[in-house]
């Protein structure tokens, strides 16, 4: 299976502190791979490195079938200002932006897609909401109701789950395997493993080096989340240690 | 009574008709620039930029006297450069944006004051800090009128753009590479206004015209176009309302119009119905539910 995209030797970080170093691994087109691992072992700075928003210390992340244009991106505890007066639907069709750019019109056929996705994530009757007074459930539906918009061949989720009841946490698990059905990679930053042994079939665990990546079954052992914790200890403790290769 | 009150000023004297179209040019230019500063929290940068422009305009009144050009050049030149350097001070070092920004207009206050006493009395001084906008002549108007003109098409051409870069700048940054053509636009498209406004306003007041009346605007409408709307009918409002005032009760002018925003912010802070005070005090008991 030719791979969505691969991290060849890529090394991330900010101010030349790596966060993420010298990773090697392919990921292949229509997986559904959860990233694991403990605090501050690089897997938002991981996302961001995909995204292209962080620029790589060292290596690149190398792309296959996919390529930037057509990644969708949610970031943690998105920082869009919740307070911004937008509503629900134009939220959503922001998604449309490679569609249409900066001047394009929202068409019949593009509205009706966006009221749709909007009765996908379960919010019709709230399109004409400001934001400001949705719940952080109703919140993360929009988001993913922008993503779904957005059409991405690449999805990349940084801890989707944070914060939402578990309502909304069906809904989105369901709009995931969709996603996984119609063969879009998927790469979600999880903290709960019984999620991940639940809903995704590939794991990749991080401690700024690369613990181990594969079939979830074989990851998530507790031999491989000990190592882990070893290593992200070690790297706090003696932070000079963790500047191998950076310049 | 009505006619002497409200329209016989203005059709009696040319300077009060010139005081009106310059003030209408700055409320629709400024307005919009304001919405965006007030919804990217950086109504305090946009207080820094315009006390800024004071040495730059400064030295253009010490080389060439009140002379609208050089004054222009040296307030978009100053501005220019504090715009961009204020970001790369808050991102290069340990002081926070706030700080660096108070500390520059600070010193741009005190550089500015001191640049037009050497050369110049009080009288230019004042003309200086708080605009003349009672004594706007045609060139001052041409301006005033091409600044507002850029404005509004820039706007309408980036709007899409600047909305998303307020509401969720990341995502802008993913999907298209305009962010920075996008941020870098509206900052100059907020020193440009500034540089125009203070010749009507001053340096110290201009920023009043810019924030308040967006600031007003945010308690009646829950979409940025709405804002933008209210905001340019509170300011051309407030404008008319301040020149009346001062011309009857021979008080000046440019404070006069800024208070008269003042009034109208005060105002829908206790009645506008998008979360002024009035309006809350009845839901509290549902909200402790």
């Amino acid at each position: 299976m030719s791979p969505a995209f691969s991290f060849q030797g890529l090394t991330l970080g900010y101010d030349r502190t790596p966060a993420v170093r010298d990773l090697r691994a392919e990921i292949a087109e229509g997986s559904l791979t959860a990233i694991v691992g403990p605090n501050g072992a690089g897997k938002s700075t991981l996302l961001k490195g995909v995204t292209g928003i962080l620029k790589p210390l060292g290596g690149r992340v190398c792309f296959g079938s996919a390529d930037r244009s057509g990644i969708g991106y949610l970031p943690q505890h998105s920082e869009i200002d919740r307070s911004f007066p937008i509503s629900v639907v134009d939220l959503v069709a922001m998604g449309l932006w490679r569609e249409i750019g900066p001047f394009g019109r929202v068409d019949g056929a593009r509205r009706a897609r966006v009221a749709e996705t909007i009765a996908a994530v379960g919010l019709t009757g709230l399109e004409a909401r400001p934001i400001a007074t949705l719940s952080g459930g109703q919140m993360q539906r929009t988001l993913f109701a922008r993503l779904l918009v957005q059409d991405a061949k690449v999805v990349l989720l940084d801890e989707p789950f944070a914060a939402v009841d578990s309502g909304t946490l069906v809904y989105l698990l369901k709009i995931i395997d969709r996603w996984h059905v119609e063969r879009r990679t998927v790469l979600a930053v999880l903290h709960d493993h019984d999620t991940v042994r639940a809903h995704f079939p590939d794991t990749l665990m991080l401690a700024r080096d690369l613990v181990a990546h594969g079939p979830t079954p074989e990851v998530l052992t507790a031999e491989n989340q000990f190592r882990a914790r070893q290593m992200c200890e070690a790297c706090a403790e003696t932070p000079h240690t963790c500047i191998r290769g950076a310049a | 009574m009505i006619w002497e009150t409200l329209v016989e000023p203005f059709a009696a004297y040319g300077f009060m008709r010139r005081a009106l179209v310059g003030c209408i040019a700055v409320s629709l230019g400024a307005t919009p620039i304001g919405v965006f500063l007030l919804l990217r929290r950086m109504s305090l940068t946009g207080d820094a930029m315009a006390h800024a422009i004071l040495p730059g305009a400064a030295v253009g009144y010490l080389i060439a006297g009140l002379s609208l050009t050089a004054m222009t050049v040296g307030g978009l030149i100053a501005g220019m450069a504090v715009a961009l350097f204020s970001g790369f001070v808050s991102r290069v070092t340990p002081l926070r944006e706030d700080a660096s920004l108070a500390a520059f207009y600070l010193i741009s206050l005190a550089a500015g004051v001191l640049i037009v006493s050497i050369r110049g009395s009080n009288v230019d001084l004042m003309h200086v800090l708080f605009g003349t906008v009672l004594a706007l002549d045609d060139a001052a108007l041409i301006l005033l009128c091409v600044v507002a003109s850029i404005t509004v098409i820039a706007v309408a051409l980036l709007f899409r753009p600047l909305v998303l870069e307020c509401a969720d700048p990341q995502f802008l940054r993913t999907v298209s590479g305009l962010s920075a053509v996008t941020h870098f636009t509206f900052l100059a498209l907020a020193v440009l206004n500034l540089v125009g406004g203070f010749h009507a306003f001053g340096t110290l007041m201009i920023v009043g015209i810019m924030i308040l009346p967006a600031a007003a605007a945010r308690f009646w409408s829950v979409s940025v176009g709405g804002m933008i709307v209210v905001a340019a009918h509170i300011a051309v409002s407030a404008s008319v309302a301040g020149l009346l005032f001062s011309y009857h009760h021979s008080l000046p002018s440019g404070p006069a119009i800024i208070l008269a925003a003042g009034v109208a912010y005060a105002l829908s802070l206790v009645i506008g119905p998008v979360g002024g005070l009035a309006r809350q005090i009845p839901s509290r008991p549902r909200t402790q539910l």
